[in-house]
């Protein structure tokens, strides 16, 4: 089963090779990582996508807890939670298909941020799976470049995860 | 790492001040450190000068940094206080690898201080540098490099704090040489209280899960206790063995655990695993509940997962939590230090004991004998060798089962697990998790030096004590007592006894030629040699030894080169699939 886990770790050289090194070196499976400062400069927030049953998901959560930098962890999957990714994708847009991309973007609430002659940049935020659909409906062989965040989430309600 | 540490406690008096240098020593006195085991280079020479000027700090100069490394954690296995070593970048800190990684599989408490290249030129691939802090990140509990003098004093109590609370383990201080620059002087204090808001071990058990425990073995027809490391570690040997004598349970042990309870009492098994008693085995086999404390289900012990303790509700107590339900599903976790846990337990078991004098696991004890029957571990000691069971028993009988024994890898370490019981903890230090061959004899310097009137004994391997046999210059400078018991065979005993059972005899590149002389190298370090070659001779040969209070006596037994350890459960099999001696297999097992 798919896992969706917020860490907050302390801001420090190496704690992200750290959490890295775990998964390689216990053969945990990471789909994605996404680690960027907080509002405290003293922390950082990863987010993390994993696979593997129950007992897989919870040696992964101890392990993370274990972790000297680890200072909280909240496996967003065992509540109501949001999850967003970004993307940026770069097509090929050429007569006919410049109107056609346009009106694609549109129907996803997606916005061309960058237009040459012969190309549109877009930029889509949503959940991984709007993501996953946009790639879908975009015609054959207009893809040039794809490059995604990897999701990030948050729990719904008032709850945070904070110190 | 951002905390919330303590001020220092009294700021009027006026902080010293200090280099970077001398922060290290200083450091470490205020640690209470009692010996430092190191070998200077380049990187450190700031810290062995400040050492030097300092003189009260006792440091011992190993030969390789491997044996620092192993010398600390012997030191630190024997006393239960933190190792430290000190070694320089790059070789030095590489060599030491193995011995961090060896510390780290068993949990052992360490500090070890590693030279770096200075901060400016790090990453420029500048002589005897290697990113040390990468290197070592998967085989310590924590490490760390320091980049500026002022976090020096806080790093190294971290670095103490963290080694030696909660599951204890390895942590590095990396410290770039321009850090330790003499000329550059700040003041010191050091912080004595230490709080991190990303690590709080756990104290105590949870009470509900406690009494869920306590009321399983109320129940049990066929309880065990499984108990490791953990109970040595956690200091809970008085508390499990008080639980244990007031349960009235059979007790079997992990070979690091051993020590920790009596083994020489009668409700102790043996001990269990692939080189365990029949009846530990079989009393694992057919539990009804099995308490495990301080224990990591290993696949040494456990043998295949599937045919583990296949009738037991299984309780764990153990201070990591990723340690409960790692590699066995456990019915009842306990997260706590065991020594209060068992405490806890102790207390509420015997409020609930039941009033009658029957036992309830008196019929348990009938099975239990049955199997004890088989005399699992007899061996034919007819024949004109010296077998290395005799070995080890004669070495019981001399000592009276009171050394400090060190252990190097392989059969001759089964064989010393089988045959010298320990009746307290912290006597039998050998490395468990990793198998390090070449631990023993530097292991036994660190015991030594902890407890210079004691007696300590390393017993090792042809093949095990050439891996770090340059540490006789050690013993020889700081004139350490330490006895050898070289059970020679000529071979690599266990890679032979695996290549007989399952690789049809093709004993490939296991023999060990080109031996040297062991008598005569031990004599040019200055040490006693001894040749012992029939077993009519051994008992003298031993008290002639042991009665050497201060020389270090090596002896070369030559042993029966084709004994094997038995029993065992080979890879992949089940408790209950042992081989036994062939000598045994054919009587009728109970």
């Amino acid at each position: 089963m798919r896992h969706i886990i917020a860490v907050l770790l302390e801001n420090e050289a190496g704690a992200l090779s750290r959490v890295a090194g775990l998964f390689s070196a216990r053969g945990y499976n990471i789909e994605s990582l996404t680690v960027a400062p907080t509002d405290d400069p003293t922390l950082s927030r990863m987010t993390l996508v994993t696979t593997g049953n129950d007992e897989i998901v919870e040696q992964i959560k101890k392990q993370l807890n274990k972790l000297i930098d680890t200072v909280k962890l909240l496996d967003l999957s065992e509540g109501p939670h949001i999850e967003r990714e970004m993307m940026l994708v770069k097509v090929r847009a050429e007569r006919q298909d410049r109107e056609e991309l346009k009106r694609l973007t549109e129907i996803f609430r997606a916005k061309i941020i960058d237009v040459t002659d012969t190309s549109y940049v877009v930029e889509l935020t949503g959940a991984s799976k709007k993501l996953d659909a946009f790639i879908d409906a975009v015609p054959e062989g207009l893809i040039i470049e794809v490059v995604r965040s990897g999701p990030t989430g948050i729990a719904r309600g008032e709850k945070g995860l904070s110190l | 790492m951002a905390l919330t540490e303590a001020q220092p406690e009294d700021t009027n008096v006026a902080a010293k001040e200090l280099s970077g240098a001398e922060i290290v020593i200083e450091a470490l006195i205020d640690e209470g450190v009692e010996y430092v085991f190191g070998y200077p280079g380049g990187a450190v020479l700031h810290i062995y000068d400040a050492l030097f000027k300092r003189g009260s700090l006792k440091h011992i100069l190993v030969r390789h940094e491997q044996a620092a490394a192993h010398a600390a954690d012997g030191y630190a296995r024997a006393t239960g206080h933190c190792g430290v070593c000190l070694v320089t970048s790059g070789p030095g800190a590489t060599n030491a690898v193995t011995g961090i990684a060896t510390a780290y599989m068993d949990s052992i408490p360490m500090v070890i201080l590693t030279g770096q290249v200075p901060t400016p030129v790090i990453g420029s691939d500048a002589f005897q540098e290697v990113d040390t802090v990468g290197i070592t990140r998967p085989c310590v509990k924590h490490n760390f490099l320091v980049k500026d003098v002022k976090d020096l004093a806080i790093t190294i109590r971290k670095a103490f704090y963290i080694a030696t609370t909660g599951r204890p383990g390895p942590v590095v201080v990396d410290i770039p040489k321009d850090v330790t620059d003499p000329g550059i002087k700040i003041p010191y204090v050091y912080p004595r209280e230490i709080k991190m808001r990303s690590y709080s071990p756990v104290e105590k058990g949870h009470h509900g899960q406690i009494k869920r425990a306590v009321d399983l073995m109320l129940q049990a027809k066929r309880p065990v206790f499984y108990t490791g490391g953990g109970v040595v570690l956690g200091e809970g040997s008085a508390q499990l063995t008080e639980l244990v004598r007031t349960t009235g349970f059979p007790i079997t042990s992990t070979l690091m655990g051993l020590g920790a309870y009596p083994m020489t009492d009668p409700q102790f098994l043996g001990m269990l695993g692939m080189h365990g008693t029949y009846e530990a085995n079989m009393a694992m086999h057919e539990t009804d509940v099995l308490i495990a404390v301080g224990a990591r289900f290993d696949d040494r012990v456990t043998g295949k997962i599937e045919h583990f303790c296949p009738h037991a509700q299984i309780v764990h107590i153990d201070v990591d939590p990723s340690s409960i339900a790692k590699n066995v599903k456990v019915d009842i976790p306990i997260v706590g230090q065991v020594a209060s846990v068992l405490a806890d337990m102790l207390r509420l078991y015997q409020e609930r004991k039941p009033k009658s004098s029957e036992s309830p696991v008196a019929d348990w004890w009938t099975k239990i004998a049955q199997w004890r029957g088989v005399e699992c571990l007899k061996y034919d000691g007819s024949g004109p060798a010296i077998k290395p069971q005799f070995a080890v028993e004669t070495l019981y009988k001399v000592t009276k089962g009171e050394l400090y024994l060190a252990s190097d890898v392989g059969q001759h370490q089964m064989f010393a697990a089988q045959f010298y019981p320990f009746d307290q903890p912290r006597r039998w230090i050998n490395s468990g998790g990793l198998g390090t061959m070449g631990y023993g004899l530097p292991a036994a310097i660190g015991a030594q030096l902890a407890y210079p009137d004691a007696q300590v004994a390393c017993i090792t391997g042809d093949a095990s004590i050439l891996m770090c046999i340059q540490e006789l210059a050690t013993c020889q400078q700081y004139q350490l007592p330490i006895k050898v018991l070289l059970l020679n065979n000529g071979y690599m005993g266990m890679v032979r006894q695996w290549q007989e059972l399952f690789y049809e005899s093709r004993y490939s590149h296991s023999y060990v030629d080109a031996l040297p002389d062991f008598v005569k190298l031990s004599e040019s370090f200055g040490h006693v040699g001894m040749r012992i070659e029939r077993p009519e001779d051994l008992e003298d040969a031993m008290r002639e030894a042991f009665a050497m209070k201060d020389r270090f006596v090596f002896m070369d037994v030559i042993v029966d080169p084709t004994e094997n350890v038995y029993p065992m459960i080979a890879a992949g099999k089940g408790h209950h699939e042992m081989h036994l001696s062939p000598s045994l297999s054919d009587r009728e097992l109970a």
